[in-house]
């Protein structure tokens, strides 16, 4: 499916750092729209190793802020047809996604969303209980008599799609547009002369390059480390689980910002959970119990048949944290440094127009209209991009 | 079950604690500039270490300071919250 490499060149016009489905949507868009093929994509691990192999898959636009949703909503549009682009099947699968409410205040919230997500045309709508009950027959509605559900935002355009699939496929696209993909390339060292970038030392030698696209999600603090730039970002594990696969039952997408659980159902029957983040910070993919018990006594207070159904799967990803919510993307205080960081748990359904966004950032050296709401200097400024009330869950 | 040694109550199970982020030594409003104190306000040491961190003992609300590694998720020393009063410890 790709190309496989000996060595690498000693120089190229563009190094992106992290082959996962950002930094590959990139490089494809970069060949595709820009026409910039001399381009390598360095990877520590393997293709979608990262947090794009180890997300929950879903995808919605449904946000507070006028940034976040214009933002999501050109990426669920990009969504669409990439299946088709690729020529690979995405298993893209719009469900439908309900995200639940248990308190007046959360109400609130719901209804804040739908207003901001109608303003810009996206399909969100605050619904009242009887029609989560109609949408979800199986659920419990009063949650195990604790968190009884009052209503819900209900947001049509919400899906799922296979994620390893999302960077083999821009994987390949950029592949054959004549983009290097280096994997097993980890990057030791950035070299900056006089504020700009003119080449990454890797473990498998030099190069020159005068731009450098940094997309490798919870390793950002330490690349940040070599051009010496400081951000708000922090790093916290979120762990995810999957269950054996059982007949179809859940067609929608569900959240639950109380109960600290999301969950859709695969084509293949399996149901993939995620809840909130671990804590404290920590580098490190370990798994607990901790998190198996408490998602698993959510989910059974929202659907209590699930209790002879068994866990196969846990595993977690490292999630680049900031204060607000929102990404860090753009153009940085070193010359030809690009960032694509600060993903969070909200990474996956912007692989597309993060992509797009950042390939425009590279070739031209100035920031996409649609990311000027995330540029890191936004603290400095005191404006922040508020988007924790559309995070999945409390974190 | 991991276990955390409180300066106060002695070793106690790591879900009776909560994370209060790294100690962080604050400029002097009066005299830093506006970019030194908006550094102080957001940014952080992201990258793996050996951090000094605030944890709560949220049963007894006792507030103190952890060594910590976050790399290996090893705490190497608690102390009292007086530990840090005017500075890191040397």
């Amino acid at each position: 499916m790709f190309t496989l490499r000996d060595s690498l060149r000693p120089s190229y016009d563009v190094v992106i750092i992290g082959a996962g489905g950002h930094g590959l949507a990139a490089a494809y868009y970069l060949a595709r729209d820009h026409g910039i093929t001399n381009v390598a994509v360095l990877e520590k691990g393997y293709i979608g190793g990262g947090n794009t192999g180890r997300n929950t898959t879903i995808i919605r636009s449904n946000y507070l802020t006028p940034e976040g949703v214009k933002f999501y909503d050109e990426s669920v549009r990009l969504w669409q047809d990439l299946g088709e682009d690729f020529d690979l099947n995405l298993f893209y699968s719009t469900r439908g996604h309900y995200t639940l409410a248990h308190t007046d205040s959360a109400m609130r919230t719901m209804r804040w969303r739908a207003e901001v997500n109608k303003h810009f045309g996206v399909r969100s709508e605050a619904v009242d209980a009887a029609f989560v009950a109609r949408g979800i027959p199986s659920i419990d509605m009063s949650c195990g008599g604790h968190a009884p559900i009052l209503g819900a935002l209900y947001h049509e355009p919400g899906a799922i799609a296979r994620h390893d699939a999302v960077a083999w496929g821009y994987g390949r696209g950029a592949d054959r547009r004549g983009v290097e993909i280096h994997q097993q390339t980890e990057v030791t060292g950035i070299r900056v002369e006089g504020g700009r970038v003119v080449g990454v030392d890797t473990t498998r030698g030099s190069i020159a390059t005068p731009k450098v696209l940094c997309a490798v999600a919870g390793y950002t603090p330490r690349l940040l480390d070599m051009v010496g730039l400081k951000t708000p970002i922090y790093i916290h594990p979120l762990q995810a689980m999957v269950s054996e696969p059982v007949k179809p039952w859940l067609d929608p997408i569900i959240v639950s910002g109380s109960l600290h659980v999301y969950v859709s159902q695969t084509a293949r029957g399996e149901l993939v959970m995620g809840a909130s983040l671990d804590p404290y910070e920590l580098h490190q993919t370990r798994s607990t119990l901790d998190f198996v018990e408490g998602l698993s006594s959510h989910m059974l207070d929202m659907f209590p048949f699930l209790s002879d159904v068994k866990v196969n799967r846990q595993w977690a990803g490292l999630s680049d944290m900031t204060p607000d919510f929102a990404p860090l993307m753009g153009v940085t205080p070193v010359e030809g440094f690009y960032l694509d960081a600060g993903w969070g748990t909200w990474g996956f359904k912007a692989t597309p127009v993060c992509g797009k966004t950042m390939s425009y950032t590279v070739a031209t050296g100035r920031n996409h209209a649609l990311i000027e709401g995330f540029t890191m200097d936004r603290f400095a400024r005191y404006q922040l991009t508020g988007e924790k009330g559309a995070a999945s869950v409390g974190h | 079950m991991k276990i955390m040694v409180c300066p106060l109550n002695g070793p106690r199970p790591i879900m009776e604690f909560a994370y209060g982020g790294e100690v962080r030594v604050s400029p002097d409003p009066d005299t830093c500039s506006d970019a030194e104190w908006s550094a102080y306000i957001f940014n952080r040491s992201g990258s793996p270490g050996v951090k000094y961190e605030w944890w709560c003992h949220i049963a007894s609300g006792y507030w103190f300071i952890a060594l910590r590694d976050t790399a290996k998720d090893l705490v190497l020393r608690t102390l009292p919250a007086d530990a840090v009063r005017g500075g890191l410890p040397a």
